[in-house]
């Protein structure tokens, strides 16, 4: 059951970090009429899908992605999607009180009741864990009783042991086919894959079910 | 991008010698490599818009080819190249795609600082 929320900010730092796990949750919330503000950290420059033979250059990546990102946002519904202008790989080494502070602006601005990053920590890719840190620190100069609820997604091999099970499991297979379409939409990243998980979902393959329709969150420990 | 041509790309690399060039070089694993394999050790480093200027530039090999570019005080070194373009800004964009589709390492000249 996902709630109805006031507004929803999403801050993940490539674009497609939302498709895998998080963009059918979006979709539901767009559904209920909830605004959700996606904050998108880079372009993912440094991605290493580039094909052999290359469908494209190091140096255009960024255009083919802003691209994708901007039509996984269409058909998810998002209206408001805001790319930072940071660079691919190089998130944690930003000074933190001000990536912090730009994270912070954008919750005074939008007053989300929701937000969604990773668990800092246990999202693996170094970007993952700084995008998260920094929207811990900034959700952090808030008083607690005006947080806002923090869901993060956490990956990592060790994250069940160390964070337990999933808290917050939402069962997204009403909108599976607008998150279908937001992992296709990041076509530069997923167009290898694509084909395999949708010959299982044909196929009915339940381990491929369960990872497309449950997506999974840890609500954030202070 | 297209297959190396030695013969091409040595022309354009001839070029841009003595003369400033800001230079992109990177080389990776991937940043999941030791998730996906925990007993792989990911290694990879990259320098954007180094400011350099070489007096001999040389492509080598047999394909994957070697190049390296003599500089003022030192030198550039990439291995694994397989590909090339001179892109509409002209710089000259080398590259490197593995088996597997994924970009193993790229060395790229430019005359303007890239973006």
């Amino acid at each position: 059951m996902i709630n109805k929320e006031r507004h929803v900010l999403v801050v993940f730092p490539h674009p497609d970090d939302e498709a895998f796990g998080v963009s059918g949750t979006i979709a539901t919330h767009v559904k209920n009429g909830t605004p959700v503000t996606y904050a998108c950290l880079t372009l993912g420059e440094m991605g290493r899908n580039l094909g052999n033979p290359p469908f494209t250059t190091r140096e255009n990546l960024p255009n083919i992605r802003r691209e994708e990102l901007k039509e996984a946002a269409r058909v998810l519904g998002i209206q408001d999607l805001r790319m930072l202008g940071y660079r691919d790989k190089t998130v944690e080494f930003e000074d933190d009180e001000k990536l912090a502070n730009r994270i912070y602006e954008i919750i005074e601005e939008v007053n989300p009741s929701l937000i969604i990053t990773f668990y800092p920590g246990y999202a693996v890719h170094p970007d993952h864990d700084a995008a998260g840190a920094a929207v811990i620190r900034a959700v952090e100069k808030l008083p607690p009783a005006a947080r806002p609820a923090l869901h993060c997604v956490a990956f990592s091999n060790d994250c069940v042991e160390a964070l337990g099970e999933a808290d917050v499991i939402n069962d997204i297979s009403a909108v599976s086919s607008q998150k279908l379409a937001a992992i296709k939409a990041h076509r530069s990243q997923t167009e290898a894959m694509i084909q395999t998980m949708e010959e299982s979902l044909k196929n009915q393959d339940p381990q491929v079910l369960a990872r497309v329709n449950f997506e999974r969150f840890w609500t954030y420990k202070w | 991008m297209e297959l190396v041509d030695v013969k091409q790309v040595q022309e354009v690399i001839n070029q841009f010698a003595n003369q400033d060039v800001y230079i992109h070089l990177e080389t990776t694993n991937g940043a999941y490599a030791s998730h996906n394999d925990q007993s792989f050790f990911s290694a990879g480093a990259y320098i954007r818009n180094a400011l350099v200027r070489y007096e001999i530039g040389k492509i080598t090999g047999f394909g994957p080819y070697r190049v390296g570019l003599k500089i003022n005080l030192g030198w550039v070194y990439a291995e694994g190249i397989t590909h090339f373009e001179v892109d509409s800004q002209g710089r000259l964009l080398m590259a490197g795609h593995g088996f597997d589709g994924k970009l193993a390492v790229a060395l790229e000249i430019s005359k303007t600082p890239f973006e």
